[in-house]
């Protein structure tokens, strides 16, 4: 173990598999020389050269065209698309191109790529650079969809993603970049895709949260604890594959269910975990209506304080969680 | 000989020093972590923005880039309004709500800064064929760098105004590098102008630091635009003194690349052509130069006394 930040864990991740397997290559805008647009692929040309580390014309659709292309003829590409809101630009190959190879060809081909990028608000980049378009890809079969809200998930989910033989959509954190946790040096550290964890165990109500969320719902959670509230955190860590059973386990356990996220309310990834919690026997055990807690539906605005505005601020979530439990 | 107004030089002396100044201010801003978010500097690119808005009427249109700011002055701007949308006021452009990347005016035909590389390339089209269907007269600037030449929209957005002959100058400021990479590993061609062989339609290269060039030559372009002829692709070759954007290291130049270019200076040699055309002189121009400062200052000093947008704006302007 060692202490590193979650973008450090990004890019170790990359370097142990494009060591260990040399179809794993990566290519995006200003991922060579410049290290990235957020400097998650620092170092690697050095150590890797030209060839595997490639950087791309401002070519969003071809650069993921191309991956596609690539994966299904033996290579195991990983792309950087520079900022989520950029994915608008690559759907097609995406979406009515990796996404459905292997199923329409009969289970023939295999679409083994990666495609990070980076979402979120909170940096001032307003409304083009900002948003959380996590609900999109979940919306699509073909495709799996993971948001890392650790370093140590990071690391261990994108080394899964990039093994993986199907196309994955790795959603990291802006806000998270610059954030430290330990995180296992071994090489052979991989954390399944589908798989959840209990980020703290509780016994009064249960949040689930991912992604930037994740450490501000920690931290309410902490606070709670003090003043006699045992809240218990679940993230789902991949949103597809979903890993349905540690929520509803936990809504069995609890009673009271809070969902939290960054992302637009309607439409949202939330909607699906609470359709997941009363589709099944965890309904039963509801002592409270759910209570979900997103962005508000609108684009994110650049003035600082209407841009924090838009997203579940620890008071929010602290409310959120109070009024669960009808206090 | 010159044949350019003096009203017209001035002017355009005027623009450029303002963006300058208002670039300069900017920077400083970001350095003290004084402004939010991120910007992209023009410094360097002046003449090529600037110059080529003016050869335009003033109710043409335009889109505008990351990169903006040049050209947003060079269309004409409050430029209270604008520092204020820097400074995330509710007094400024977009209300706070748009910041350094979004500017736009649309009553004067500014149809906004984009965020997304290529993204005013359907605007502009779509512009086009407004002007086109209700016979307007007015025309579209269309400002783009060298790196969004690589994107789909730009080829799918000149084969459809070349097509339906649209009012539309697709202007490329080749600045040679798309953030960290220079144009030679992003096309095989030397220039973005030999693109428009393939539209059917002219292509131009220009010397984006020579104002007196840019003007004239946008003059003749624009004419031969508004005449109903399809649109055009003009490249604009300059060069940005700064970094891509507030954080930038900048290995993947030398300095003495960034020296020969800042030798090139748009706004020396469009004063030296003014000098030596006797146009006006030193005085007359230091003047407009001091005035141009100042109009920052104030305009900071306007931004500074306005009020943050209240929170309940965030929904304002919410329809879906
Ligand atoms: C679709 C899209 N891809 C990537 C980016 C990130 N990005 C912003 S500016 C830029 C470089 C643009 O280069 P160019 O078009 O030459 O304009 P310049 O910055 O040189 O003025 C990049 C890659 C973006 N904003 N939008
Ligand atoms: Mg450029």
């Amino acid at each position: 173990m060692r202490e590193m930040t979650y973008k450090e864990a990004i890019n170790l991740a990359m370097r142990e598999e494009m060591r260990r397997d040399p179809d794993v290559f990566l290519m995006g805008e200003d991922v060579g020389i410049y290290g990235g647009a957020f400097g998650v692929s620092v170092g690697l040309i050095e150590e890797f050269g030209e060839e595997r580390v490639r950087d791309t014309p401002i070519s969003e659709a071809i650069i993921t065209g191309a991956a596609a292309g690539a994966a299904v003829t033996g290579m195991r590409p990983i792309v950087e698309i520079m900022f989520m809101d950029f994915t608008t630009l690559a759907m097609d190959a995406l979406v009515n191109q990796a996404a459905k190879m292997r199923y329409m060809f009969g289970g023939k081909a295999k679409v083994p790529m990666t495609l990070r990028c980076a979402g979120g608000s909170g940096t001032g980049a307003a409304a083009q650079h900002s948003q959380s378009l996590e609900a999109w890809f979940c919306h699509i079969p073909g495709l799996k969809v993971v948001v890392p809200g650790t370093p140590k998930d990071a690391k261990g989910l994108l080394k899964a993603a990039i093994r993986d033989d199907n196309p994955v959509v790795f959603v990291e954190q802006k806000t998270l970049y610059k954030e430290k946790g330990m995180v296992p040096e071994e090489d052979d550290f991989i954390i399944p895709l589908g798989v959840g964890e209990i980020k703290k165990e509780g016994k009064d109500v249960t949040v689930v949260s991912y992604g930037r969320m994740l450490p501000r719902v920690l931290k309410v959670a902490e606070e709670l604890e003090r003043e006699g509230i045992s809240v218990e955190v679940v993230d789902p860590r991949t949103l597809v594959p979903l890993d349905k059973e540690i929520i509803i386990n936990s809504v069995i356990k609890t009673g009271r269910a809070v969902l939290v996220n960054e992302a637009c309310k309607t439409g949202g990834y939330l909607g699906e975990i609470a359709s997941v919690i009363v589709e099944s026997e965890a309904f039963d055990y509801l002592d409270a209506p759910i209570v979900r807690l997103a962005g508000l539906d609108v684009p994110i605005p650049y003035n600082p304080e209407l841009e924090k505005a838009v997203v579940p601020s620890e008071e929010q979530i602290r409310a959120g969680i109070l009024k669960v439990l009808n206090r | 000989m010159n044949t350019i107004s003096k009203e017209i030089l001035r002017e355009m002396y005027k623009r450029m020093n303002e963006a300058r100044a208002f670039e300069e201010k900017v920077s400083y801003f970001f350095a003290r972590g004084m402004v939010h978010g991120t910007t992209h500097l023009s410094i360097g690119q002046e003449a090529s923005a600037i110059a080529a808005c003016m050869a335009l009427n003033d109710d043409d249109l335009m889109t505008s880039t990351h990169r903006g700011h040049s050209q947003v002055i060079g269309k004409g701007i409050d430029l209270n309004k604008m520092v204020a949308e820097l400074l995330g006021k509710y007094t400024g452009y977009c209300k706070g709500k748009g910041g350094s990347m979004h500017i736009a005016d649309v009553e004067v035909g500014n149809l906004g800064a984009n965020g997304v590389v290529g993204g005013g390339h359907g605007i502009a089209v779509g512009a086009a064929l407004t002007q086109k269907m209700k016979n307007t007269g007015k025309i579209v600037l269309c400002f783009f760098g060298d790196g969004a030449a690589n994107e789909g929209s730009f080829h799918e957005a000149l084969n459809l105004a070349s097509v339906w002959k649209l009012p539309v100058i697709f202007y490329c400021e080749n600045n040679q590098y798309g953030m960290s990479v220079p144009i030679d590993k992003t096309m095989n061609i030397e220039n973005v102008a030999d693109r428009a062989s393939a539209y059917g339609i002219p292509g131009y290269i220009i010397d984006g630091n020579n104002a007196i060039e840019v003007y004239t030559k946008m003059k003749e372009i624009a004419k031969y635009v508004r005449g109903g002829n399809g649109p055009v692709l003009v490249e604009s070759k300059t060069y940005r003194w700064l970094g891509h954007s507030k954080s930038d290291a900048q290995v993947y130049r030398t300095k003495e690349e960034v020296e020969t270019w800042k030798k090139k200076c748009p706004i020396q040699q469009l004063r030296k052509y003014i000098i030596e055309n006797n146009v006006m002189d030193a005085r007359e121009l230091d003047e407009i130069e001091n005035n141009a400062r100042k109009a920052i200052e104030d305009a900071v000093i306007f931004a500074n006394n306005s009020p943050n947008p209240p929170i309940e704006s965030v929904t304002e302007d919410v329809y879906a």
